[in-house]
């Protein structure tokens, strides 16, 4: 009889409220990487329309110059921004740079990969994500 | 008589620090339905009582039937690992009151089959363990005639050392985001347990070892979400030891 794994499933890995700022990073991380992959597949989708006829763009060009188009684009370069940053220091951290060296733990035990330096790239990630979204905001809104 | 005095002073006044905290207990049996239940209880305790004091408190006073995992009582045998307060942790090695709340929710870890109550199922967690090859590859041996203790400098101890801290308690597969969601994912603690071996400068089967961590449901699924570091009691630091790992396939280590 296959036994019930009582894993924590979507919600359990959603839920960032437990671990720290590291699990946060996590959660944007996955959430801004799905927000992108749906925004490559709808701007194929709005780029091809040029094949039906300079109408057809001109149309689908209006739908980007409404509110909702510039909170939708002012979401799309926080998305990329956080996702660059956050990823630049993943991918150092993936190969075991800037993550610390191990050592001899001594109690409290506070893990040494997540360190002050991690800490601060994710919070200058989210930091630097909120200014891009400002100054597109500015842009978008300001014509 | 002075002395004796002061001594009963001290006694009478740390009794009197004694506090009351509802202690919910997830309560299930698997084999009879899948529901689970949560039963409260009020504890009395001190500044030092754990949670596993007071679970057991519940089990000889109030309710027998409360099944619980637990041998030494000082985070070495890794056997009471559950959730508290939605976190996993040794019940053994938490405190009540440095919890502080008014109440302690227990229940059993997340990301293992529940045997009763408390008490989980570690099977898978050994099973991979195992699979990592969790001792020494080489073909001659300390005890082989006429062969040399395998001597190391502090240096390479240190490289491994915090890695073989681990209890296998399996807090960490529990608070792992991607265990919560891939149930073939080898989970931090078989990972940090394949570092220990291969940073370790006596062992000669780090190719071995590489092969078995090279796969979708291997290595490259951990993403560094940390909090396996976070809730491990030993400070074994999973989240360092698997980016260690990863800087070998990467080729960032020799």
């Amino acid at each position: 009889m296959k036994r019930n794994e009582n894993k924590e499933g979507i919600k359990g890995m959603a839920n960032p409220g437990r671990y720290g700022i590291e699990r946060v990073s996590y959660w944007l991380m996955r959430i801004t990487g799905l927000g992108l992959l749906a925004y490559f597949i709808g701007h194929i989708y709005e780029t091809s329309s040029i094949l039906s006829g300079k109408a057809a763009w001109d149309s689908m060009l209006e739908l980007t110059q409404t509110t909702q188009g510039h909170i939708f684009l002012t979401l799309v370069i926080g998305m990329c921004v956080f996702h660059t940053a956050n990823g630049i220091r993943l991918m150092f951290a993936h190969g075991g740079i800037g993550i610390g060296k191990p050592t001899r733990p001594d109690y409290p035990y506070l893990p040494h990969s997540m360190n002050m330096k991690n800490k601060l790239c994710i919070y200058a990630s989210i930091g630097i994500a909120a200014l891009a979204m400002m100054y597109g905001l500015s842009v978008l809104f300001g014509e | 008589m002075a002395d004796t005095q002061i001594a009963e002073d001290q006694s009478s006044a740390e009794t009197s620090t004694s506090k009351i905290v509802t202690l919910r207990i997830a309560k299930s049996n698997p084999e009879k339905d899948s529901v689970t239940k949560f039963e409260s209880f009020q504890v009395s305790y001190e500044r030092w009582t754990t949670v596993l004091d007071a679970i057991l408190d519940v089990k000889k006073h109030l309710d027998h039937s409360v099944a619980v995992r637990y041998s030494c009582r000082q985070a070495t045998c890794g056997s009471c690992g559950m959730k508290i307060n939605g976190r996993p942790r040794l019940a053994c090695f938490t405190k009540i009151s440095e919890l502080d709340s008014d109440v302690v929710t227990v229940e059993p870890m997340s990301n293992y089959p529940i045997v009763r109550d408390l008490v989980v199922d570690l099977e898978k967690m050994f099973d991979t363990h195992k699979e990592m090859k969790p001792f020494m590859v080489r073909e001659d041996t300390e005890i082989t005639p006429n062969s040399r203790e395998l001597l190391q400098t502090p240096e390479q101890v240190e490289e491994y050392i915090q890695f073989a801290n681990c209890i296998k308690c399996g807090l960490c597969n529990s608070a792992c985001p991607t265990m919560a969601t891939d149930s073939s994912f080898l989970g931090p603690q078989a990972l940090a347990q394949a570092y220990r071996y291969v940073a370790d400068s006596r062992d000669k089967g780090k190719n071995e070892r590489l092969k078995i961590i090279d796969d979708s449901h291997g290595i490259w699924r951990c993403h560094f979400a940390g909090s396996c570091s976070q809730v491990c009691p030993k400070g074994v630091d999973p989240a360092m030891g698997i980016q260690m790992l990863r800087g070998y396939l990467l080729g960032f280590r020799k």
